[in-house]
């Protein structure tokens, strides 16, 4: 089983992708996604008019490969889908989208959960948002550290 | 030449994306930067990448012709 991992700069339906991703593991007695959207107000609730991931080609594809491959290793998944937007976002587009099949729905949770907490802390991105005031870089979060701690 | 790349807010510190320099020595490079670029490229959450690959910090580096070195800031994805 080898995970299904893509970064682009296009913007993808999470519907009729988790709806692909389902039809393919008839098998699997449960599925989990996650979605990760552009956020109406932005970080601090000040309204934000676009966000933009920055990424470092050599880096960051095959860093959330490598991702992917612990999390196949850690737990019995049927399937494992990441993808991840880099660009210019708008509020309300999505922009990671993760979803793990497996024959028991805890595996499932449980891969998908370090998946996020890994690619929030881990993968290599630069976001910015930009509000009536211009763009601004956005730091990373200690919650965000927090987070991957669990695992 | 070889090149800096700048990524995050260091791009915004650089005012580019990346720059076009003479190799050699990379203190010699860093010596020829903006005072306050370079401080920041030096401090201690920049990760730097070689080539691609992650690498220790070190300004006894030396840059080759085609050599390409990253200064990557704390990440702040998802």
């Amino acid at each position: 089983m080898t995970a299904d991992v893509r970064l682009t700069d296009a913007a993808f339906d999470p519907a009729a992708l988790l709806a692909a991703f389902t039809g393919q593991f008839g098998g699997a007695g449960g599925v989990v996604s996650f979605l990760g959207q552009v956020r109406d107000g932005g970080s601090d609730g000040d309204g934000v008019e676009a966000l933009e991931l920055r990424h470092y080609a050599p880096l960051t594809l095959p860093g959330m490969e490598a991702l992917a491959a612990t999390a196949l290793t850690r737990w019995r998944l049927e399937g494992l889908l990441v993808i991840h937007r880099h660009g210019v976002m708008l509020p309300g587009d999505p922009i990671v989208m993760v979803a793990a099949a497996a024959r028991h729905r805890r595996e499932a949770f449980a891969a998908t959960d370090f998946v996020m907490d890994h690619l929030k802390s881990d993968s290599w991105f630069w976001k910015r948002e930009k509000t009536a005031a211009g763009w601004r870089w956005i730091e990373p979060r200690t919650q965000d550290f927090a987070d991957r701690a669990r695992w | 030449m070889a090149k800096l790349v700048f990524l995050g807010r260091l791009e915004d510190r650089a005012g580019c994306a990346e720059m076009a320099v003479t190799p050699g020595p990379l203190a010699d490079i860093l010596a020829g930067l903006d005072p306050a670029l370079a401080l920041d490229l030096l401090g201690e959450r920049v990760r730097w990448a070689l080539n691609g690959k992650l690498v220790g910090e070190s300004e006894a580096m030396v840059l080759g012709e085609g050599d390409e070195l990253a200064f990557l800031p704390p990440v702040s994805g998802g």
